[in-house]
């Protein structure tokens, strides 16, 4: 049984009839070898099939056998011979093959895509004003729960702001300390030149203070809280928790997505400030090793040159980026669909546009304080 | 050949960390029939087909499937041996990224040199076998319902034309009409066919419409074998209230009531 006889046909034709003989094994392991010849056979009207020959035959080989009997229109094949199984099977494919002729792909053209451009530009405006709509709805939500305290979910906040918050600290120290190195020591070779190596002490500070620091950790949390949140989130949609949740008289809103933006309204801030604590530290290392600059004058130069407005600068932007990245984060996860594939979808979603908006966002900011002179 | 029993399990003891699910359970099923497995809940009917299929390693014992233990063949003799059965998962298992036709050539495509066109319409083809509509072959499986979704199933686990089929709770969850032609396009299936059906149930209704033979599960290894007419001369507590407990006997058809 493991090892099947190749199939074979053999058309005979005398004056009186024509005797289609088959043989060997049809079944979906060996169709292959006799499949493109037996399409393409020109059976005449009365020609009758001898089963005699046939081996094993499955539905697959009932199939094609059949598609070839329909094309001349007689049903019930004339089938001469004996087979266990084919007139039987023969009679349940045919009774489910479908004729009907499939439409065939259409090709591409420059109208499809000019088609494609604008569902794409549309649906980028629909998702700006579908995600503010949201950030709406959420701050209702938001003003409501400060109201009303107890109403709060307090235990969800707090454990959403250690698994997003306290838990990426290392991660985001450790990318800041490196990005501060890498700074002080481009700043470093480039002012060299110049006999200006001690200036690097302002690059890292106005770098790190205003920057860096709280785009890398937007970056690190966009990457890291928003995706977990989108996942979190999305399999509750997928396994109809929401559902269930909605009709026990619970918002999701109020339970799924008020605390983890409050949890990182709240933790990204904090931190912003570890990864500007720890590029600086970067920036100090570098400058104590190659440049000579001992960590005491580069904390008394830093407080000197750099302006403390500075510092608040880049803190008055980690909240707004916490924010954003909670609200991407909890809107795709309730976008997600019935499938594995809209989940991954939504996730990649997530995070890409929390990255795009970080930094957008990014800029005007920096535009708005440029006009406001800090 | 036909004699031999296709599925034979010798001192099969299976566990899952310290819990035993079965110990020294010997089974021989015989081909050709449809054998419904039933037992308590939680008694392993689902790790038995895991077991048997491979997807669960026993402790230690013996399965054959064909005559031949899987674990000490060569991958590729494992593989041919695989293309020989089909499986129907409790819920489907259905890949969510493909579409229904796309499901079905899956297996065709991974184990025939079958043409695209020819699997297309081979996979057209299984899907109205296992009474879906034509249409539904564009459909993803997130658009279909529960019912819908095991006729998608079952017609992917025909894709190979497979000798042996296990089916996991195929009525679960189904209205008893959807649940009534589901036993009954089993039953046509495996006439036409000649299958040799592995079916895990819960449903008394099915195993009346469907089963050959019962294999009862329970206490760690087969409780009893044989027809419905036999187990209900089995003197066990729970076979008793199965087949005689209010359930039970509203789904024995008349004839077997008197007899």
């Amino acid at each position: 049984m493991l090892h099947p006889v190749d199939p074979g046909f053999a058309l005979e034709s005398s004056d009186e009839e024509t005797i289609l003989r088959l043989s060997g094994d049809w079944t979906v392991a060996t169709l292959h070898t006799v499949e493109p010849a037996f399409s393409a056979l020109d059976l005449p009207p009365a020609a009758q099939i001898d089963v005699s020959g046939l081996g094993r035959l499955d539905t697959a080989g009932a199939f094609v056998i059949d598609r070839a009997v329909r094309a001349i229109g007689t049903f019930p094949p004339l089938l001469r011979g004996e087979h266990a199984t084919a007139a039987g099977l023969i009679a349940q494919v045919h009774a489910v093959a479908d004729p009907a002729e499939k439409s065939s792909p259409r090709a591409l053209n420059l109208i499809d895509l000019l088609e494609s451009l604008g569902r794409n530009t549309v649906a980028f405006v629909q998702e700006v004003v579908a995600t503010l709509a949201f950030l709406g709805e959420t701050l209702v939500t938001l003003v409501r729960l400060l109201l009303t305290p107890w109403k709060m979910r307090w235990t969800s906040i707090v454990s959403v702001m250690e698994e997003a918050g306290l838990n990426a600290i290392p991660i985001i120290a450790f990318l800041s300390f490196f990005v501060g190195m890498v700074v002080a020591f481009i700043g470093a070779t480039t002012l060299r030149d110049f006999d200006l190596e001690v200036f690097t002490v302002e690059l890292i500070g106005f770098s790190m203070l205003r920057e860096f620091g709280v785009v890398l950790t937007g970056i690190v949390l966009a990457g890291r809280t928003n995706s977990s949140f989108t996942a979190q989130i999305g399999t509750m949609r997928m396994r109809q928790e929401i559902d269930a949740m909605q009709t026990l008289g619970l918002k999701p809103m109020e339970v799924l997505v008020a605390p983890r933006v409050l949890a990182m309204l709240v933790m990204t801030p904090i931190l912003a400030f570890v990864a500007t604590l720890s590029g600086i530290a970067g920036g100090i290392i570098v400058g104590w090793t190659s440049l000579d600059i001992n960590p005491g004058l580069f904390i008394e130069r830093l407080r000197n040159a750099v302006p403390l407005d500075q510092f608040w600068v880049g803190m008055s932007k980690a909240p707004v980026f916490g924010l954003v990245v909670a609200l991407i984060a909890c809107r795709q996860g309730l976008l997600t669909g019935g499938s594995v594939q809209s989940l991954g979808h939504r996730t990649t979603t997530s995070v890409v546009q929390a990255i795009f908006a970080i930094i957008v966002l990014d800029a005007l900011f920096a535009i708005f304080y440029m006009q406001m002179g800090i | 050949m036909s004699s031999d029993p296709i599925i034979r399990i010798r001192d099969l003891t299976v566990a899952f960390g310290s819990t035993t699910v079965f110990e020294h359970l010997d089974l021989d099923l015989p081909r050709g029939e449809i054998i419904g497995v039933i037992g308590p809940s939680g008694c392993g009917k689902s790790v038995l087909l895991r077991t048997i299929t491979g997807l669960k390693a026993p402790e230690s014992g013996s399965i054959e499937v064909f005559g031949q233990r899987l674990e000490t063949l060569p991958a590729e003799e494992r593989t041919a041996v695989e293309r020989r059965w089909g499986i129907m998962f409790q819920d489907g298992a259905l890949f969510s990224n493909l579409t229904v036709r796309e499901n079905v050539m899956v297996p065709m495509k991974e184990h025939t040199k079958l043409s695209a066109a020819l699997m297309r319409d081979l996979a057209d083809m299984k899907i109205r076998l296992s009474g879906l509509g034509a249409s539904a072959g564009d459909k993803f499986p997130s658009d279909l319902s529960g019912g819908m979704r095991k006729r998608a199933a079952l017609a992917r686990a025909l894709a190979l034309d497979p000798e042996l089929l296990f089916l996991d709770e195929p009525t679960a969850g189904l209205d008893p009409i959807t649940a009534a032609a589901f036993d009954e396009l089993v039953r046509s299936l495996q006439r036409a066919l000649g299958l040799t059906v592995f079916l895990v149930t819960h449903d008394v209704d099915t195993l009346h419409a469907t089963c050959d033979r019962i294999v009862v599960l329970g206490e760690k290894h087969v409780l009893a074998m044989g027809t419905i007419a036999e187990l209900r001369r089995v003197d066990h507590p729970w076979i008793q209230e199965y087949f005689s407990g209010p359930r039970g006997r509203a789904a024995a058809p008349m004839t077997e009531e008197e007899a």
